[in-house]
């Protein structure tokens, strides 16, 4: 088995609010092996992306607090860190993408200014040297006559060539770890089809591990080797990819993989649905929060299940009512 | 160019439809161009028919959904609805007519008015057409609400105490309110996460069937447009490039624009991982369309000079299969086809 560069351990985060303070990611535990990509999926505000960025600790200041927990890059503990150590690790050893990437881009700057500037920060280029790296990282990430390109502002380009250039600015220093935070959600299936496979061809070339933060299953199943599941701050289930499509185990998984259509689902049947809402993060309760959701009552709502390897390499959160047979695809 | 023989039964025609959008530049912002968002498009809806339409962003999906309702004033073409020409018509001539269509908007967010209760936005368009007082009107949202799958406490509480998809049901309880014959939906569940998504898409297929609705269902998501159309366009920078039924269009896709879409939709199965042709390029600027195909510029296709001047517009190359008489976009036997088609218009 491939080593882990990264490792997280009980990761509790939390933001301060006006009604007290609210746990959004609640103990969160997951590894990324070398070199693979690592899918988090689950719907907007089951904590994904407060994870990812726990990591490199970007949170809402001062709201957003890390609680506890251990966040292990290639073997040292990241909360442990000091100021500096942070600021070399972002954008130098973890490169971050985020969603938008009209918002990610400061419209002020030429795209060369801000491809340098971590080119300089981190590598200790002279600028000169750092425009010129520049115009190659733009046509590694496929950006057509990137010398004349490294000097035009976010705005003069499409939405498809500025996530280009997002990528091309977290890949600048050669990172370990890329962090993707929905990188093509904002994009047309076309666009996105193009930024998944330069991602891929991206990694196959420099052999970096990736966390790809998303809401599509389809996004997930084409790209990512490991996956994990987050549902109500938590994570629910953790499999490699096509285990967990084959035989998902978790209740929360099964129908989320069923409401999906798809192409060869016969027209206008009626699709599975998950019943109800995902509560609102300050109603969490302490227990399984799927089981919250069904409206069921009893122990499993105040008792908080073990995360347990039910099948190799194949983790749950261990419901009693939640987890289903092997083989069970059932509702 | 497609004329229905069954006028009457036809619940919405378009015929050549226009929507351009005047450019002003210079200091005296003098006319400079246009944007042509739609440009020609002709299509007809029958009664209890859902009509999907796809494509990238920025191909004139909206605006179209837009012109249909006349939001947009369209700037050349006919829409007609149950027969009735409403594109030269004043608003004030539309307004008892607007019982009969309807729209529902993407942004569940955006498109609530935040400080009025969820009674109230319901129950405006009933307002706003004199329809009832006070007491049936309330009755009617309630019954409105409870068929959308709200409580009825919701009437009381406003947009914000809900979810995203909950306030999609509001947005179609409003919808339904008029008791319209057609709405038209502009990406209805693309805000929403997947397992609410089905909920709505069940909820539309339900009020279809219950109400006789026909809808004009515009996505980007081509799975989610063929599980609730019946027949599928697929438009590219402003013009409709192929139209079938919706099986059809993705057995048996007859243009390149649409073989790529298809390709690229990520499948959600990873034993069906392939490698898979990966279409380059952005959708290009409808403010100085390519002279020729639109897409074949594109694609740098060797007979983009070809197609310059040449009629592209749709052709029946099969029953109910149109497909635009592309030198660039199609096989060669079904340009052939196509041409001979189109020549004989």
């Amino acid at each position: 088995m491939a080593e882990n560069v990264l490792e997280l351990r009980n990761v509790v985060t939390a933001f301060d609010t006006e009604g007290g303070q609210l746990v959004a990611v609640d103990g969160v535990s997951f590894s990324v092996p070398a070199g693979k990509t690592v899918g988090i999926v689950g719907e907007s505000g089951c904590g994904k992306s407060v994870t990812a960025m726990s990591i490199v600790q970007l949170l809402p200041q001062p709201a957003g607090t890390i609680l506890a927990g251990e966040v292990n890059f290639c073997g040292e503990d990241l909360l442990k860190a000091d100021h500096e150590r942070l600021y070399e690790v972002r954008g130098g050893e973890i490169g971050v993408i985020f969603q938008e990437p009209m918002t990610a881009l400061n419209p002020v700057h030429r795209i060369g200014k801000q491809l340098s500037e971590s080119l300089i920060l981190h590598l200790g280029l002279d600028k000169k040297a750092a425009w010129a790296r520049s115009i190659e990282l733009l046509e590694m990430v496929g950006i057509p006559s990137p010398e004349l390109r490294v000097s035009d502002y976010p705005h003069q380009l499409s939405g498809g060539m500025r996530q280009r250039v997002v990528i091309a600015i977290a890949l600048a220093c050669n990172p370990k770890l890329v962090i993707a935070d929905e990188p093509t959600t904002a994009l047309d299936v076309t666009v996105q089809a193009q930024i998944l496979e330069l991602l891929s061809q991206l990694q196959k070339d420099q052999g970096m591990s990736v966390i790809l933060i998303t809401h599509d299953l389809g996004v997930i199943a084409e790209s990512c080797d490991e996956v994990v599941v987050m549902y109500g701050g938590r994570v629910v289930e953790q499999a490699s990819v096509y285990d967990l499509f084959a035989n998902p185990r978790h209740a929360y998984t099964q129908g989320l993989l069923a409401s999906i259509p798809r192409l060869d689902t016969p027209r206008k049947s009626v699709l599975k649905t998950i019943p109800g809402n995902v509560a609102s993060i300050d109603e969490f309760v302490p227990g399984c929060r799927f089981c919250q959701r069904m409206e069921r009552t009893g122990e499993t709502l105040t008792n908080r299940a073990d995360f347990i390897e039910i099948a190799p390499r194949h983790w749950v959160e261990n419901c009693p009512l939640c987890v289903q047979e092997q083989g069970g695809h059932d509702e | 160019m497609m004329n229905n023989e069954e006028g009457d039964r036809c619940l919405l025609q378009l015929d050549d439809l226009k929507m351009h959008f005047p450019l002003r530049g210079g200091i005296f912002l003098t006319k400079s161009g246009a944007c042509k968002a739609v440009d020609g498009i002709s299509l007809s809806l029958k009664k209890g028919e859902t009509l999907g339409i796809v494509g990238e962003s920025g191909c004139g999906k909206s605006t179209l959904g837009k012109a249909i309702v006349r939001l947009y004033e369209p700037t050349a073409g006919k829409v007609a609805i149950n027969g009735q020409d409403i594109t030269k018509m004043s608003q004030r001539q539309l307004r008892p007519l607007r019982r009969q269509f309807q729209m529902m908007f993407q942004d569940p967010a955006e498109s609530l008015n935040p400080r009025m209760s969820v009674g109230e936005i319901v129950a405006e368009p009933l307002v706003i057409q004199n329809i009832g007082n006070a007491q049936s009107r309330r009755e009617q949202v309630l019954s409105l609400l409870n068929r959308v799958g709200l409580s009825e406490s919701a009437v009381d509480r406003f947009p914000f105490e809900f979810s995203g998809g909950q306030r999609q049901r509001i947005g179609i309880a409003r919808a339904l309110a008029l008791k319209p014959e057609l709405i038209v939906l502009d990406e209805p569940v693309s805000a929403l996460d997947v397992s609410v998504q089905s909920q709505v898409l069940n909820l539309l297929l339900e009020l279809q069937e219950e109400f006789g609705l026909s809808y004009v269902f515009i996505a980007h998501d081509l799975a989610v447009v063929k599980h609730i159309s019946d027949r599928v366009a697929v438009m590219y920078l402003g013009k409709i490039v192929e139209l079938a039924d919706a099986d059809t269009i993705y057995k048996n896709p007859k243009h390149a624009y649409t073989k790529a879409l298809i390709a690229a939709i990520p499948v959600p199965d990873p034993a069906a991982r392939q490698q898979r042709e990966v279409l380059g390029g952005d959708v290009p600027s409808p403010i100085n369309p390519p002279a020729g195909s639109a897409f074949g510029h594109r694609l740098n296709h060797p007979r983009y000079e070809e197609s310059i001047g040449l009629d592209l517009s749709l052709v029946e190359i099969e029953p109910g299969h149109w497909v635009a008489a592309d030198p660039c976009c199609l096989e060669d036997e079904d340009y052939q086809r196509a041409r001979q088609l189109a020549d004989s218009q």
